[in-house]
Order: C-alpha cells, then sequence, then structure tokens
C-alpha cells in the first residue's frame, strides 16, 4: 500500500471530547507549526453543549498558505472512542491513524490501508500522574509530543512556546515540557519516524499574526471608537462582546480614575440589545451589538426603526446555519436576505463582508464610521467560519493620523448661526441629512424622532408627497453608501475569459485556491470579491462584461444571487448558483468540481 | 393626528424661573388626545414639574413607546429631543441613551400596554438594573389606539365598556418596580395634581431608577361603571399614603407641616422630600414594609398613592458601569483609539 508522503502539504484531524482540554492542546501544535515558518489554517468542529460530547480539531498545514478547509483527512487523532468508527472511515487511504492503545481493540476496528500508530497514552499518564485532572491535561500535551516527533516538529518551538504561555510560573513550564517529553521519547523508542507527511521549516508565515474573527472584530471596535456595546448571549457571536470587554479593561480605563471609557450591557434579549445600541446611536455615541441569525429575527423591527428615523448603529452578525435554531455550531452565510431587507415595509440595509480576521476588524471599524456617515445600521457579516476559528492573515493596522468620521452633526455654534436645521432634509443631494444630538441648543436643533412617517423637518406627518420625500430620499442615501462602503476587489485570469465568479466572505481563501487549480488546468475564470452591499456599478460590469458568472455562497437558496439580480436587474440566466451549506466550510475541492461540471454542461448545451 | 403648534407669543407678564424660561416655553403643541383625557393632565403636571425645578428643557431626553400616553411626549417640552421608539420598548431605547450621556435628564413616557404588556421585560430590567430616569406609566388599563381592548393592568372581574369581563390577574407594576430595585416608586392619580407634581421632581431630581404609576382614566374606553380605572371609582377608593413637598438642593426647608406631622428625606443631590404622612404605620425608606403594605391594600381593593418606596442614596447604572464623568458621546478617536504602537504590540503576541 502506498503511504501519503507529503512535506509541509497535509490535513490531521484531532477527534476529541468536549470539555476534556484538549483545545488547547491542539492549539499548541497548531502554533508550534507556524513557529516553524508553515501556514496552519485548524477549524474547531464542535457541538452546542459543554461537555462530554464530540468535538474535531482539523488542522490543515500548507506552505503555499491556502487557508481555507482542504477535505479529506490525512491523519487522524482518534482521541473520542464514541466516535472511532466515523473517523478511521473518514482518513485518506494511505494515511494515517494514531490512537490510545491502552485497551485492546479488535483487528476489524482498523483498516488495512491506513497505517496504525497505537500509543498506550493512558497508561502512561496514570503512571506518571496521580491527580485526574493532571492526567486529562498531560495526556493531551503528551499526545501532542508523540505526534511532534512523528511529523518532525522541533522540540525547541514547543519549548518557546511553553516559556511564553509559562512566564513567571516556572512549575507549569517544567511540568508541560516534561510531558512533552514523555510523547516524543515513547515515539523514540517504539516507532518509526518521522512519518511520510511531515513538517519542514520554511518561511512562509512571516509577519502575519494568528487570531480570530470575533477577538478581532472585538478589537476593531475598541479601534472604530465605539463606546456603547449591549448584546445578549448567542453563538457564534459571544466573543466579540467579549473580545471588546477585554480590549476595553486593557485600553479604556481612565489612569487617574479607574473609570471607564465604555459601557457594556448584557441585555435581557436581542430586541434590548440592539434597541440599547439604537438609543445610545441616537444620543451621538457610537454603538454596536452582536448576534446571530436569531438574533437578527428579533432584532429585526427595531432594525427598521433605525433605517427609517436613521439612526447609526452597527450589528456584527456572526452568522450560523438557520433557519430557527439551525445549525448553532456551524458555519453558513445564510443571513443575507434577512440582513438586507431586514424589516416590515420598504427597506435596505448596508453589509459588509470581511473574508478574515483582518477584515473583521477593519470592517468593524469602518462599520462605525459608516453608520455616523450614514445614520443607519451597518451589517458585518462574519460567519462562525472566520469568527471562532483562528486564521493566518495580515497584521493589524491603524493610521495614528485618522479621526472618527462622525458624519453630519450640527452644532450649537451652526445652529446660533441661523443655519437652517430639517432633520430630514437633504440639503447636500446625497440622501444624507443633518442630526444633532439631543442637549446641543436651548431653543434651536430640537426635533422628535420617531418611527411613523414626518416631513423633511420631522414634523408627524401622513401626507403621501412628505413620505414619497423621505423614501426617495433614502434611495438616494442607499446609492451614496455604494460609494462608500468597501468596494470590489477583481483578480484577473491569465486570459481573457468568457467566465466570472463572484464570491464574498469566508468563501474567499477556498476560492483563491479553486481559482488557483482550474488556472493551472487551463480553467480561465475573472473573479470578483465582494466587500459589500449595495453594489457598485462595478459589479454590473463585471456581470456585463462576461457570459456566465459563477455566484459561489454558502446558502442553499443563492441569496447572494437573488440581491444580484434583485438589485442589479441582470439576466438570472447568467448567474450560475454554486452552492454549498452543508454546515461545514466551503473547500476548494467543492469550488472546482462545481465549475467544472458546470462548464461541461454549457459546452454540451453549445 | 395633526401637527398644530401653539402660538409662541407669551403674555409679557409671565414669570419666568431660574434659568429664564416661562411655563410656556415647557410646552409642546396641541395635544391631539380626546377632550378630558388624563394624559393631558400628566402632561401638564410634567410642564409643571420641570419649570418649577428650573429644568433648562433642551436638557430633558424624553422617551417613550407607542400608545396615546406615549404620543404626550410631543405634547410636551418642545424644545427637548424626543424619541417614541417601538412598542414597549422605550426602556431599552432609554438604556442606551442615558449610557451614551450622562449629563441630561431622562424622562421616560409609557402606558400600561407599553409596559405591562408587550414591554413587561423591558420594564423589569430597567428597574433592576437602576436606570436613572424618571419613567412615568400612563395608566388606564385599556388600549385606547385600538379602541378598548383590556391590557395587563385591567383588574380582575373589571369590565369593558362593550361589556366584556377580564378574567386575568392584574400586573401591579408598583409591586414589580419594588421587587425588581426601583429607589423611587410612587403612584398617582391624573386628577389628583396637587399630589403629581411634587412627585414628578422628586423622580426628576432622583439619583437612580425612579417609577410612577399614574393612574390615568381613559374618557372614551374605560370610564363607565364596572371600570376600576374610571374616574369616580379611583376617587372613592384612593388611599394615599403621604402628601410630598418638593423643596430643591439649597432652600431653606420649610414644611408647611406642624412638626412631629413630617418626615425630611434628603435626596442625593441635595433636594429635600417633606412627606407629611397620612398613615402612622408607613415608612416610605423600609422596602419590605412598603411591599406588604402595598400587598394588603391592594388585596383590599385600595389604590394607594403617594410615595411609597424612597431609597435616598441610590445608585445607577452609570455607577455600576463606573463610566467616566465625560459623557461617552464626548470623547474623540484621541481619547478613544489605543494607537497603532499598542496595535504593533498585539500583533507580537498573536504570532
Amino acid at each position: 500500500m502506498k503511504r501519503i508522503e507529503a512535506v509541509n502539504d497535509f490535513v490531521i484531524k484531532f477527534a476529541n471530547i468536549n470539555g476534556s482540554g484538549s483545545a488547547s492542546a491542539n492549539e499548541l501544535f497548531s502554533r508550534a507549526v507556524m513557529r516553524m515558518g508553515v501556514p496552519v489554517s485548524p477549524r474547531n468542529i464542535f457541538p452546542s453543549n459543554i461537555q462530554g460530547m464530540p468535538t474535531w480539531y482539523e488542522a490543515r498545514v500548507c506552505e503555499k498558505g491556502y487557508h481555507g478547509r482542504r477535505g479529506g483527512v490525512d491523519m487522524m487523532v482518534a482521541m473520542n472512542p464514541q466516535t472511532w468508527d466515523a473517523d478511521v472511515a473518514e482518513i485518506e487511504p494511505g494515511g494515517y491513524l494514531f490512537y490510545d492503545s491502552t485497551r485492546p481493540m479488535p483487528a476489524s476496528k482498523f483498516r488495512d490501508d491506513v497505517l496504525t500508530l497505537g500509543m498506550p497514552l493512558t497508561e502512561i499518564t496514570n503512571a506518571a500522574y496521580t491527580d485526574p485532572r493532571q492526567r486529562q491535561l498531560f495526556k493531551n500535551i503528551i499526545y501532542v509530543g508523540a505526534l511532534s516527533m512523528l511529523l518532525d516538529l522541533e522540540a525547541a518551538v514547543f519549548e518557546k512556546l511553553f516559556a511564553e504561555q509559562f512566564k513567571g510560573k516556572e512549575r507549569l513550564l517544567d511540568s508541560n515540557i516534561k510531558a512533552l517529553e514523555m510523547g516524543r521519547d515513547y515515539v523514540k523508542q517504539h516507532m518509526q519516524y518521522p512519518l511520510g507527511i511531515r513538517v519542514r521549516r520554511s518561511d512562509k508565515v512571516g509577519n502575519q499574526i494568528f487570531t480570530d474573527g470575533n477577538s478581532a472584530a472585538g478589537l476593531g471596535c475598541v479601534y472604530g471608537g465605539a463606546t456603547v456595546a449591549a448584546w445578549y448571549p448567542i453563538t457564534p457571536s459571544s466573543s466579540v462582546p467579549e473580545a471588546f470587554q477585554k480590549y476595553c479593561d486593557k485600553f479604556r480605563v481612565e489612569e487617574a480614575t479607574g473609570q471607564h471609557k465604555y459601557a457594556i450591557v448584557q441585555a435581557e434579549d436581542e430586541l434590548a440589545s440592539i434597541g440599547m445600541a439604537i438609543g445610545a446611536g441616537w444620543n451621538g455615541a457610537r454603538s454596536f451589538t452582536a448576534t446571530s441569525g436569531a438574533g437578527i429575527s428579533l432584532m429585526t423591527e427595531f432594525i427598521g426603526l433605525a433605517y427609517f428615523a436613521e439612526i447609526p448603529v452597527t450589528l456584527i452578525n456572526v452568522q450560523r446555519g438557520g433557519p430557527s435554531t439551525g445549525m448553532p455550531t456551524r458555519t453558513q452565510q445564510s443571513d443575507l436576505l434577512s440582513c438586507a431587507y431586514a424589516s416590515h415595509g420598504d427597506t435596505k440595509h448596508v453589509m459588509l463582508f470581511p473574508q478574515d480576521p483582518y477584515e473583521c476588524f477593519t470592517h468593524s471599524a469602518a462599520a462605525l464610521d459608516l453608520a455616523d456617515r450614514l445614520q443607519t445600521p451597518i451589517f458585518v457579516m462574519s460567519d462562525l467560519d472566520i469568527g471562532m476559528n483562528q486564521r493566518l492573515c495580515k497584521p493589524f493596522e491603524w493610521d495614528d493620523t485618522k479621526e472618527y468620521d462622525r458624519g453630519k452633526v450640527m452644532t450649537a455654534a451652526e445652529l446660533e448661526a441661523g443655519k437652517d436645521f430639517g432633520r430630514y432634509n437633504d440639503v447636500d443631494g446625497d440622501g444624507i441629512p443633518w442630526r444633532t444630538y439631543p442637549g446641543t441648543h436651548p431653543t434651536k436643533g430640537s426635533f422628535f424622532t420617531r418611527g411613523t412617517s414626518k416631513d423633511a423637518y420631522a414634523r408627524y406627518s401622513e401626507r403621501g408627497p412628505d413620505y414619497i420625500y423621505n423614501m426617495e430620499r433614502l434611495l438616494k442615501k442607499f446609492k451614496t453608501a455604494a460609494t462608500l462602503v468597501p468596494q470590489p476587489l477583481l483578480r484577473k485570469a491569465q486570459q481573457p475569459t468568457p467566465y466570472g465568479a463572484i464570491y464574498f466572505g469566508s468563501t474567499a481563501p477556498s476560492m483563491r485556491e479553486a481559482l488557483d487549480v482550474l488556472e493551472a488546468d487551463g480553467v480561465h475564470v475573472d473573479a470578483m470579491r465582494l466587500q459589500a452591499f449595495p453594489f457598485p456599478q462595478s459589479v454590473l460590469d463585471f456581470i456585463n462584461a462576461h457570459d456566465q458568472v459563477f455566484v459561489v455562497e454558502q446558502n442553499r437558496d443563492a441569496q447572494m444571487r437573488t440581491l444580484l439580480i434583485n438589485e442589479l436587474e441582470v439576466n438570472p440566466a447568467k448567474l450560475t448558483r454554486v452552492l454549498h451549506y452543508d454546515g461545514t466550510p466551503i473547500t476548494a475541492r467543492f469550488i472546482v468540481a462545481a465549475v467544472r461540471k458546470s462548464l461541461a454542461a454549457l459546452k454540451e448545451t453549445v | 393626528m395633526t401637527f398644530i403648534a401653539k402660538p409662541r407669543l407669551h403674555h409679557p407678564s409671565l414669570t419666568t424661573n431660574k434659568v429664564g424660561y416661562t411655563r410656556r416655553d415647557y410646552e409642546g403643541p396641541v395635544s391631539t388626545l380626546c377632550a378630558g383625557c388624563g394624559h393631558d393632565s400628566i402632561s401638564a403636571a410634567i410642564i409643571q414639574a420641570c419649570w418649577e425645578l428650573n429644568i433648562e428643557p433642551h436638557r430633558v431626553a424624553k422617551l417613550s413607546g407607542i400608545g396615546c400616553s406615549s404620543k404626550t411626549p410631543t405634547y410636551f417640552l418642545g424644545a427637548s429631543h424626543g424619541f417614541n421608539t417601538v412598542h414597549g420598548r422605550m426602556p431599552s431605547v432609554l438604556t442606551g441613551a442615558a449610557l451614551a450621556n450622562r449629563d441630561l435628564l431622562y424622562l421616560g413616557v409609557s402606558g400600561d400596554g407599553d409596559s405591562a404588556s408587550i414591554g413587561l421585560g423591558q420594564f423589569a430590567n430597567a428597574m433592576r438594573r437602576g436606570v436613572k430616569m424618571a419613567y412615568l406609566v400612563f395608566n388606564n388599563g385599556v388600549y385606547g389606539l385600538t379602541k378598548g381592548q383590556f391590557s395587563a393592568t385591567a383588574d380582575r372581574g373589571s369590565k369593558s365598556k362593550k361589556g366584556a369581563v377580564n378574567n386575568d390577574s392584574p400586573v401591579d407594576l408598583v409591586s414589580l418596580a419594588l421587587q425588581m430595585g426601583a429607589t423611587y416608586v410612587a403612584r398617582s392619580f391624573s386628577g389628583d395634581k396637587e399630589q403629581l407634581v411634587p412627585l414628578i421632581k422628586g423622580a426628576m431630581a432622583h439619583g437612580g431608577a425612579a417609577f410612577i404609576d399614574v393612574i390615568s382614566p381613559c374618557v372614551t374606553f374605560n370610564n363607565h361603571g364596572g371600570s376600576t380605572k374610571s374616574y369616580d371609582y379611583v376617587r372613592q377608593h384612593n388611599e394615599a399614603v403621604s402628601r410630598i413637598e418638593f423643596v430643591p438642593q439649597g432652600q431653606d426647608i420649610t414644611p408647611t407641616y406642624a412638626p412631629g406631622e413630617v418626615v425630611q428625606v434628603e435626596q442625593n443631590d441635595g433636594s429635600v422630600l417633606n412627606l407629611r404622612k397620612l398613615h402612622a404605620d408607613y415608612d416610605p425608606t423600609d422596602r419590605y414594609s412598603a411591599m406588604a403594605y402595598m400587598q394588603q391594600h391592594l388585596a383590599r381593593g385600595e389604590i394607594v398613592t403617594g410615595l411609597l418606596y424612597l431609597n435616598p442614596l441610590p445608585t445607577d447604572l452609570h455607577t455600576a458601569q463606573n463610566t467616566c464623568a465625560a459623557p461617552l458621546n464626548s470623547l474623540n478617536a484621541a481619547q478613544l483609539n489605543p494607537g497603532s504602537a499598542a496595535l504593533e504590540k498585539i500583533n507580537a503576541a498573536l504570532r
């Protein structure tokens, strides 16, 4: 049988039980690979549960730097008897199975086409430790030690990582190094090493950082100047406000007084959290909430109010599988329509699509500026794949000369000077009216904010012309938004081609890889990555410039395609669906197969 | 509803208060509620209270939900920013607004449908958090705008105008506010301005969550025999526990009542409430006995009014949040942004 042989290009999957402390050991493994200059993209596959359920950690080691999920598993670290059969079945032929051999297993439980590497982990840990918690935790470190030997990882990188992690806690440092060595020693004495798959030192990580999108979004809100956050816990978004809290504790406490330059409220539900964020936005503070699809459904009435009354607010939607409770711990891009047109009546909302943690940071900060500039809700459409998984990305940057864009806010001096103030009056021709913060001036600039129709001076009105004036102005404002949001990015194929592809968000890394694979195969596809909704003219131009455009997305109903058809009035026949929605992140293999199949079908019909 | 501005011409003899405003400066456009509506009396009491308190109108933010009561902020404090939010959600919007700028005064206006039915959760949680505000429920036990359905504060056994009998237990917002931790709890009657104005003043000067349940008969849909929220019924069953007199900060405290009859309570802004006790056994600073007293009288069908509970040294949400003295909405990038050097350190820790 031919073993899989690959240097710096393989997928290793850890099958664990949640609550067993495996997450930090698995992260240690990934970090060690990266410290050797080799990119890794890990993914947690976990249940909506705290303890005792199966959980997986799938790490793709890829020198080329493709961070999308590859599909297939070259090596399984099978630490969970519950899922043994499925885990073993998932290994690619010629792959490797590492397991705890303390308890003998019948031969029928193994595969002939997979190299089996048994190590009596429980026996070793039980002999070395008496405390049950220590046994559990160090067992994880011991298997990482064994893997480091098998995959040719340098012991020195682990020692450095431990030294950083346990700075000032020498006892913990020593015990972790000891556990790691136990694993390494066992392999040295009992196994052939290294395996056909292995890691070799490289220089492909560079100055990239390794972080998750939710932490990055929380940090982006700190840098973007958010001062009020209101939220309700929901997977997979809870770590956004938690990160905001963490960074605020660090950066937003007045030194002299110990007082906070921020407020965070965990509200009683999503209705209250968006209500608080809107109240703060109305009163001139930068505010945000973070949620997921079910939370958006609950917030919908308020989103309509913020749209119609024109109140700045930022929503970070870390999407998961829907509808209803759906797949709370799986990823999808299936809230596009519910966000784009959230609420009853005619509404349209701005959405930003970050592709990785770097953009979760920049887009969250940008959303706060856009919300103030456009006086409307701004959605940052992240998802579980980039939100809750650590990913290598560009280091964060900030321009210290940049002031926040607070938008059109009339000051007391301007009011005093007699400047005409009509809250909903389009004086600049861009659809964006001026506003005043409450309490600005004793006699000028006050107005009544309401969800009912009104005239340009914010006076209640049910007159048709007043209503139409505001509704048309809101459309004009939406057109203005298209010029202010992050613009689409074009990747031209090496040759002119009638084929195009449109993609966005967490699909990006797999798409890049798929385009490379197709290109190498002589299939040329121009690609456009959308960064925002509404679509600027360049999106229509791109579609018009191609005969057939693949719209690649992670939902069942081709929601982005629907938006393109609806907003740009393009011929639906031009837009081919490429849809992946089983809750796992889309892979390059899937995209390549779908595009090839579709092109073959097109050729047949020609 | 139309928008009718009142003439801005003032009679030259109108007296001004200490901040230079006449009572008319605290008014809004003409009310479009039904003639005789209790709510208009409450609006008038708010105007009176704010004028007497020497509050600059533009330093008040008035927020409401949806319903007849929630329409009223249009009709008072025309120079204040107002926000008519969504049904039952005024408390959350007010909470966010209060967090954004701690320097304004917040007046929350709601109704019994708005706060006891659709918005019960937000009402309770705003009280729990101690949001600094004067929260007034204009309580008529009925949905006026949709023409006379029962609300959740309608008493069991009370009859609607069409003759339907309410079989559900009523929500008593006063008991709930006490239980949830409100630090100023009162009940009054829209027909008793003498009692209501000082209660509103006390609430506006209070340093935490102040709640006033104002029974406000609906002349159109809930003022008939068989209603327990009619003018006649409330007048007959009103059981006032105290008469209060509000003395602003820095003024001499010269109670108009005879010594021995009065309890003086100083609030943390320095203002004083003189309470003339009408019931010797009632102590408004004892939350537990206030709760017990309320329940006993409620069971007897009596509507207890007056200042029912007061914590003179309350804390509020800003205390709990430990927010800085400057309003959050006034902070700029230099005060909020950690800068690129700090970001470089974060980057280094993520490698």
